[in-house]
């Protein structure tokens, strides 16, 4: 396979493995200020997603990394033309890390309630934000002929992009919702069924509609047949669906499941539906940016096939081996915020 | 230079050194602390004292909160070269990119997922495991700090490279990892590292000392600092000055710069303070302290070594690149290098005072030195913060030594209202940072604070 094709579709992997897996992390905190009824169930929900939200970011890092290396034209223009939605990104991103951390760091309600805002209102808003920013790749954003963004900020709105965000927003708190059926235990985890069972319907609807318009949009504004893109397309809309009725029949470890395979099919139904191209140009539609006049070298693209092929499963071996250590469901008992574990006796022993 | 930047290219350096120092007051600590902590974890494993559990979870504690904000303030590293230096990241994303994403892949996901398992696996994996889960963090950090150095010391001496069509193409990735600059650089900065580590480490057991908390479990702590500390900033003046020498033949003009040298002379005094002779009107400084030679010797490896000059230096760049000014900001690199330089030097003092008084058994008593001690927390980050600005600012004007102007490098098509924006955003929401990572630091390291006397946690199985 030619390589700049194998980095289009790593790239897409890594966008994939990032919301499969930080997405169930922006479900739990979308839902923290709905679903927990007191402090102790709000602590079980930041611990189910305490020590794996921080690994699961580093697939964005990657991400971002594997961009600029293997197809630094798509970097540069992406990255300096959605300046502020990035900008966005990054404060949301920084106020949620430092939620986990600081949360936990005074006993008053206030300070908690702000932390939990904080979590939830980041959440919310980066999957809101990625949403409209990857739906822009498609739909298509003015690139000039130098090939850099010539738009501004309210470019990047259109009803196409705009549903692409609150499709994201919607699958990742059903995804999180399923996620905390299977991560909680008692009224917790009853509650969160019923989340995912009031989320279903929604994520579906808006999920399906955002796809097919996804399909009709490569269509409309990147010459493309409808064939491939409808396939993924067919395939996340089948997984959703599936993961709703299972959710309704309270099997969720395999709603679960299926709406992580949505969650890829509908990344891999963006990427289908972009490619040749890596981010397309309207009104003028030859400024577009495509895999090959976007992509690095062959060399570079060589070398950096040879460390991918050597990591990428050594990563999925050793984050799989972190799900399994934690795959005991979670209580709310045990302090999740990170230096306190530390500072405090683990449990189990006597509190000083 | 006008220090109220006006231009975009300006607002944009001042927000990418803004950016790069603060992550970097943080990125030391977790090199240093990291090890130093695995050390104490290890010693645990092996002797099954309680007390050096207590330490690794004291100094662990002050480990991960400075971790917490070197990573979110990293991603911000990384989305910059895109958003702020377009032009710049598409010339070098070939060459550039790929240590990036190296790191990415080799070490990011490394330190996240081990230091994960590390927080929260204490009753989850066995005590043998769980030590090597931090060990493996503590690889991952200092692969990334190699990665990303590789990438830095290519914008210093580009090497294994092509230019094709106006863009940097990679030729030899072998090249690129075995740069010389960037092994330099990378020793360098693990030595910085450890530094920030051992002297932070003292730094809070004198405070102990003082209080009179826990003087016994914390001149357990004290000596494996000072056994780290006296070494590694002996070694880190010798491996400084070697460095200093690399730059000589890659960046003549940085070395020059970094003396105030404007003539080229053979053999060439050492200015160890100087007042004025940093402008081209004002070449010969009105006040200097020399030592014969010594400049001679750090920057050839020999006392009778020849230094070339600013302006003969201005003249071969402007016959090979064409007229322009190629000289950095003399003033501010001439003290970068030498407060860094010194507060080496002064580091050095501390370690050794501080093991002299410790093996006459006066250390925990010495209130003199705890003081001295705790002031000495902040030299690494005042010398860390002027190594990077001699660094970055010595490569001035190029972004790429030698292959890009920095004027030209950033994003044609972000304005100076946004990037005045993102500064603003910047500057605000690192400040919030840095007093709350400054209060968690002080109430986590506070001697009032009474250590939990733990149970070993022996692997329960809670469920």
């Amino acid at each position: 396979m030619n390589l700049q094709i194998f980095w289009f579709c790593l790239i897409a992997v890594l966008w994939g493995g990032y919301f499969v897996l930080e997405g169930f992390d922006f479900g739990v905190g979308m839902l923290l200020p709905f679903v927990p009824r007191d402090e102790s169930e709000r602590n079980a929900m930041f611990e189910s997603i305490g020590p794996v939200w921080d690994g699961n970011e580093v697939w964005l890092v990657t991400a971002g990394g594997a961009t600029f290396a293997a197809f630094p034209a798509w970097y540069g223009t992406m990255f300096s033309g959605f300046y502020l939605a990035f900008l966005l990104i990054l404060f949301l991103l920084i106020v949620r890390v430092v939620s986990f951390e600081w949360r936990q760091k005074s006993d008053d309600p206030r300070w908690r309630r702000v932390w939990m805002w904080a979590n939830a209102g980041g959440s919310a808003g980066i999957a809101l934000i990625w949403g409209i920013g990857l739906s822009n790749l498609l739909y298509g954003v003015p690139i000039n002929s130098d090939g850099d963004y010539a738009g501004t900020f309210w470019d990047l709105f259109s009803g196409y992009t705009i549903l692409g965000g609150i499709a994201f927003v919607l699958v990742f708190a059903f995804h999180g919702a399923s996620y905390l059926t299977l991560r909680t235990t008692g009224d917790l985890c009853r509650r969160a069924e019923t989340a995912a069972r009031r989320l279903a319907i929604p994520a579906v609807v808006v999920g399906a509609g955002y796809l097919i318009w996804t399909v009709a949009a490569a269509v409309d504004r990147n010459d493309k047949d409808v064939f491939p893109p409808v396939l993924p397309a067919a395939i996340a809309i089948a997984a959703f669906a599936a993961a709703a009725l299972l959710a309704f029949a309270g099997r969720s470890a395999i709603a679960f499941t299926l709406s992580a395979v949505g969650t890829l099919s509908l990344v891999a139904t963006l990427f289908t539906s972009l490619y040749p191209r890596v981010m397309v140009s309207s009104p003028d539609f030859a400024n577009s940016l495509t895999v090959s006049g976007a992509a690095s070298a062959h060399y570079t693209l060589k070398v950096m096939s040879v460390v991918a092929l050597i990591f990428v499963p050594l990563i999925l071996l050793y984050q799989s081996w972190t799900y399994y250590v934690f795959r005991a469901r979670v209580t709310g008992e045990e302090v999740q915020s990170p230096a306190e574990v530390l500072a405090r006796p683990p449990s189990g022993s006597p509190a000083s | 230079m006008s220090p109220l930047a006006s231009t975009a290219v300006d607002i944009a350096r001042v927000q990418f050194a803004t950016t790069t120092l603060y992550h970097f007051l943080f990125v030391p600590i977790t090199l240093g602390l990291g090890p130093l902590v695995a050390v104490m974890q290890t010693l645990w494993h092996r002797t099954g004292d309680e007390a050096w559990l207590r330490l690794t979870r004291f100094f662990g504690t002050l480990f991960l909160i400075n971790f917490a904000i070197g990573v979110a303030t990293g991603l911000v590293q990384e989305f910059e070269f895109g958003m702020n230096w377009s032009v710049y990241s598409k010339f070098v994303g070939n060459v550039f990119g790929a240590p990036l994403a190296i790191e990415g892949l080799a070490a990011f996901f490394l330190e996240s997922t081990f230091l994960g398992l590390w927080i929260f696996g204490w009753n989850r994996l066995s005590p043998r495991v769980h030590l090597a889960t931090l060990w493996t963090a503590v690889v991952g950090t200092w692969l990334s700090a190699y990665f990303i150095l590789v990438a830095n010391s290519w914008m210093q001496h580009p090497v294994g490279y092509k230019i094709v069509n106006g863009e940097a193409q990679l030729t030899s990735v072998w090249a690129l990892m075995s740069n010389g600059f960037a092994l330099r650089a990378f020793v360098h900065t693990i030595l910085a590292g450890l530094i920030f580590g051992s002297i932070i480490m003292l730094g809070i057991c004198c405070w102990h000392f003082l209080r009179r908390h826990e003087v016994e479990l914390f001149l357990r702590a004290a000596k494996v600092a000072l056994i780290v500390a006296v070494p590694v900033t002996l070694l880190q003046l010798v491996v400084g000055n070697r460095f200093g020498a690399a730059v000589t033949s890659a960046q003549s003009m940085k070395i020059a710069a970094s003396e105030a040298q404007w003539n080229t002379c053979e053999p060439c005094g050492f200015s160890l303070f100087q007042i004025g002779g940093f402008t081209k009107e004002d070449e010969t400084p009105r006040f200097s302290i020399t030592v014969p030679r010594l400049l001679s010797y750090m920057a050839t490896g020999s006392f009778d070594g020849q230094v070339q000059g600013l302006n003969q230096l201005q003249q071969q760049e402007q016959r090979q690149f064409g007229r322009g000014n190629y000289m950095p900001y003399v003033e501010v690199i001439y003290w970068s290098m030498r407060v860094m330089a010194y507060m080496g030097m002064l580091m050095f003092l501390v370690a050794v005072l501080g093991a002299w008084l410790f093996w006459k058994r006066k250390l925990e008593t010495a209130r003199w030195f705890a003081w001295t001690a705790m002031v000495a927390i902040s030299f690494p980050f005042i010398a860390a913060s002027s190594g990077w600005i001699l660094t970055e600012m010595g490569r001035q004007p190029w972004i790429v030594q030698g292959l890009l102007l920095t004027s030209k490098a950033n994003s044609p098509n972000v304005s100076t209202t946004w990037l005045g924006i993102s500064l603003g955003v910047f500057v605000a929401l690192y400040l919030v940072l840095g007093i709350v990572d400054f209060v968690l630091m002080r109430r986590y390291a506070r001697p009032d604070r009474p250590l939990p006397r733990e149970e070993l946690p022996a692997p329960v199985v809670i469920y």
